[in-house]
């Protein structure tokens, strides 16, 4: 759902960094409280994305490094601090470290009634902003600066979105785990983007992605031994994405396809036609017929689109002569006209 | 005393970083830093098929399996983008989890008893690094990723000594460099090749994450610090060794993995560049920024004085009420000015000094003429101390 938003601001690697940057956060709470408590462990992944965030748009708006390479950056330097914390408490004689790790790949399994109800509540109180802010949010999204000259405070509402982004990714960490937690994000709102060119929908269409991929994920994974739910949650989700590409109605690359198609063969239709037309007007008579050889000098001719002509009653066929009709003669003088207005 | 292992993981380490920060530097410059996130994470089925095949981890065909994946990735982000459907970024976030993701099933499904840990692909051991001997005829030559990435540091070198004006060329004008005849097509399936055996090379031993912290972090915290090429590589070929190697001690140090020290080290070593590089850093350009805020409001102070001869309007509490300033704004302001003998300031009455007048006559100039940016050049003339 906050995916959309990602996807639509160009932050759609903000996912992935940010979750590799929570991964410090979690060893630093646990290394503070000692306990496992996942809600003190959220808050501490919580704090260290937020930080990670907000040390890439510094990075980006204060220097001259491209946001790619922040994020690569900041996204490497943190994971590899956690990483450092998490070999380092394994040291610690604490018996309670164990399963820290299982933050990294995520175990749906691993998740208690709780872990599910806290989630329950931060989606509905997201829900929630999200609607109370929809009309803001939606500009800043597409207008910046008409946000700014309305009088939005834009500074706070990009830090709400990215705030809740973070946070609906450190809840789904628990779930898929760090690495494909950025494609839990955007692979449903790709595919919705594609089925749709309003938000509302498409924030609509995301979450029935998100929500479809990960029951179907979960039923696969659980009907089987040894798949583990991430992974498939993410390729189910893929196959969202996949189906999207290719059949959306007007981004599709099929329907683009065949779109293509068309289009040149209605170009070389109207390349023959106008091919006559240059014969034709040379007589008094435009139906003057002619043979159909003389077409064959010609490029766009095949029998095919001498066929289509005829069909359109463009073009009389008698044996091996073809002569234009009135309507023919007509539209490819249109036609004839339009091409000389677009030259001018 | 060092041991023989010390040593050879610290080398180990330091060609490691070397290898890295060749491509690194040109991914950072060519805005493709993500791409080796992405192809560190996906090569894994890469290295799973790879496995299946020969059963052996360190078979050759296994780093050529591996590449091959990531440059795959590379072709299959490339075909997304240019479908149009989505922008690059959201293309590379839907590759490389989702050939991730297959990796991890693959795995799961077929190689579960076997030494193929998801944990040692993401994170890697290099501690480990000096126990696995290459043995040439029953000869000990040394730890056998040393080999590895030895090899790959001198291909990468080769290749970039050979191909160094074409790299420099396509990275930062693609289409002098097409007019030219090289093809920048070919310049980028070679980088990405490259980089992708690195990333491969290196990962057995220091681990996906760190490879990608090797390449971006000393190309970023270079860039930083220089602008030209050469400098750029050298300087951070030069962070990558010394924090491969203050890594490593810092994780002695801490009994914690070297790989996440490393990269804490690399860590550190960014932020303070970040905070405190000349021209590029943080406080530089806050002071920078400063710096400008008060000579804009110095030069909208001296046109109001030379709009107003009236001694009302050049009163010095006047500014306060009239112009809006806060009291501090107005001292350095004011003081700013009399240090270059712009203004003299009698009873409280503010007046321009000829030297002042002229600079603002020149000033309104420009800004008639819409050339703001000599201004910039004029205030070297004009003052003797900077805001």
């Amino acid at each position: 759902m906050l995916g959309s938003f990602a996807v639509l601001r160009k932050q759609s690697l903000l996912g992935d960094a940010i979750s590799h940057a929570a991964l410090p956060g979690i060893a630093i709470s646990f290394l503070i409280t000692g306990a496992k408590d996942s809600n003190t462990l959220l808050l501490g992944a919580l704090v260290s994305g937020l930080i990670g965030t907000f040390w890439i748009r510094g990075i980006i708006t204060k220097t001259h490094l491209k946001s790619d390479t922040a994020l690569g950056l900041i996204l490497s330097l943190f994971f590899g601090f956690g990483m450092l914390l998490l070999t380092f408490i394994q040291k610690q004689p604490n018996a309670n470290q164990a399963g820290l790790d299982k933050y990294l790949f995520g175990q749906a399994a691993t998740l208690v009634e709780s872990d599910v109800w806290m989630m329950a509540i931060v989606t509905g109180i997201c829900l929630f902003v999200l609607l109370l802010f929809w009309k803001e949010f939606k500009i800043l999204l597409f207008d910046k600066d008409y946000a700014k000259t309305l009088g939005f405070n834009t500074k706070t509402i990009d830090i709400l979105i990215t705030s809740f982004i973070v946070l609906a990714i450190v809840l789904g960490l628990q779930t898929v785990g760090v690495v494909l937690m950025s494609a839990m994000l955007l692979a449903p709102a790709a595919a919705a983007r594609q089925w749709t060119n309003s938000l509302a929908t498409m924030v609509f269409l995301a979450a029935i992605f998100g929500a479809f991929s990960g029951v179907f994920g979960t039923a696969i994974s659980a009907s089987q031994n040894n798949l583990s739910t991430g992974p498939v949650i993410v390729l189910v989700a893929a196959v969202f994405v996949f189906i999207s590409f290719v059949f959306s109605p007007s981004r599709g690359l099929l329907f683009k396809q065949i779109r293509f198609i068309k289009n040149r063969r209605d170009l070389q239709l109207h390349k023959t036609l106008s091919f006559m037309y240059d014969i034709a007007i040379t007589h008094d008579d435009i139906s003057h017929p002619h043979e159909v050889k003389i077409l064959n000098n010609f490029q766009g001719y095949t029998r095919g689109t001498l066929k289509k002509l005829v069909e359109k009653n463009y073009v009389t066929l008698e044996g091996s002569t073809w002569s234009l009709t009135n309507e023919g003669f007509r539209s490819a003088l249109n036609l004839y006209n339009q091409l000389t207005k677009n030259d001018e | 005393m060092m041991s023989s292992a010390q040593i050879e993981i610290q080398l180990i380490a330091s060609l490691v970083a070397i290898a890295c920060a060749i491509p690194g530097t040109f991914l950072v410059l060519r805005k493709m830093a993500m791409i080796s996130d992405a192809i560190s994470h996906s090569i894994l089925p890469g290295i799973v098929v790879g496995f299946f095949i020969t059963q052996d981890l360190n078979s050759p065909l296994l780093i050529l399996l591996a590449a091959l994946t990531g440059v795959i990735t590379v072709v299959l982000v490339e075909y997304i983008q240019k479908t149009g459907l989505v922008k690059e970024d959201t293309a590379i976030g839907l590759v490389f989890p989702v050939l991730f993701s297959i990796g991890v099933l693959m795995i799961a499904k077929k190689a579960n008893d076997v030494h193929l840990d998801i944990d040692a692909v993401l994170v890697g051991e290099l501690a480990l690094a000096p126990f696995d001997r290459l043995l040439i005829s029953g000869a000990d030559v040394g730890p056998k990723s040393l080999w590895i990435i030895g090899g790959i540091l001198i291909i990468t070198i080769v290749l970039l000594i050979a191909f160094f004006k074409e790299l420099k060329l396509s990275t930062f004008d693609k289409g002098l460099a097409a007019s030219l005849g090289f093809s920048p097509a070919i310049i980028h399936y070679g980088l990405m090749s490259v980089s992708s055996i690195t990333t491969v090379g290196a990962f057995d031993a220091v681990g996906a994450i760190l490879v990608v912290a090797l390449m971006i972090a000393p190309a970023a915290t270079a860039y930083l610090l220089t602008k030209d090429l050469k400098k750029m590589l050298m300087l951070s070929i030069v962070f990558g060794v010394f924090s491969a190697i203050s890594g490593y001690w810092l994780a002695h140090k801490l009994d914690g993995s070297i790989a996440g020290s490393i990269t804490t080290m690399l860590g550190v070593l960014f932020l303070i560049v970040y905070l405190f590089a000349p021209s590029k850093g943080i406080i530089a350009v806050l002071y920078r920024e400063k710096q400008q805020r008060t000579e804009v409001s110095l030069l909208t102070f001296l046109l109001h004085l030379k709009n107003h001869d009236e001694e009302r309007e050049r009163h010095v509490n006047h500014l306060n009420e009239h112009i809006n300033w806060q009291k501090v704004r107005s001292k350095t302001v004011l003081e700013l000015a009399l240090k270059n003998n712009m203004i003299l300031i009698e009873n409280n009455i503010v007046s321009l000094t000829p030297k002042g007048d002229e600079f603002t006559t020149q000033a309104i100039d420009y800004i008639i003429t819409n050339e703001d940016a000599q201004i910039e050049d004029m205030k070297d003339d004009f003052f003797l101390f900077r805001g």
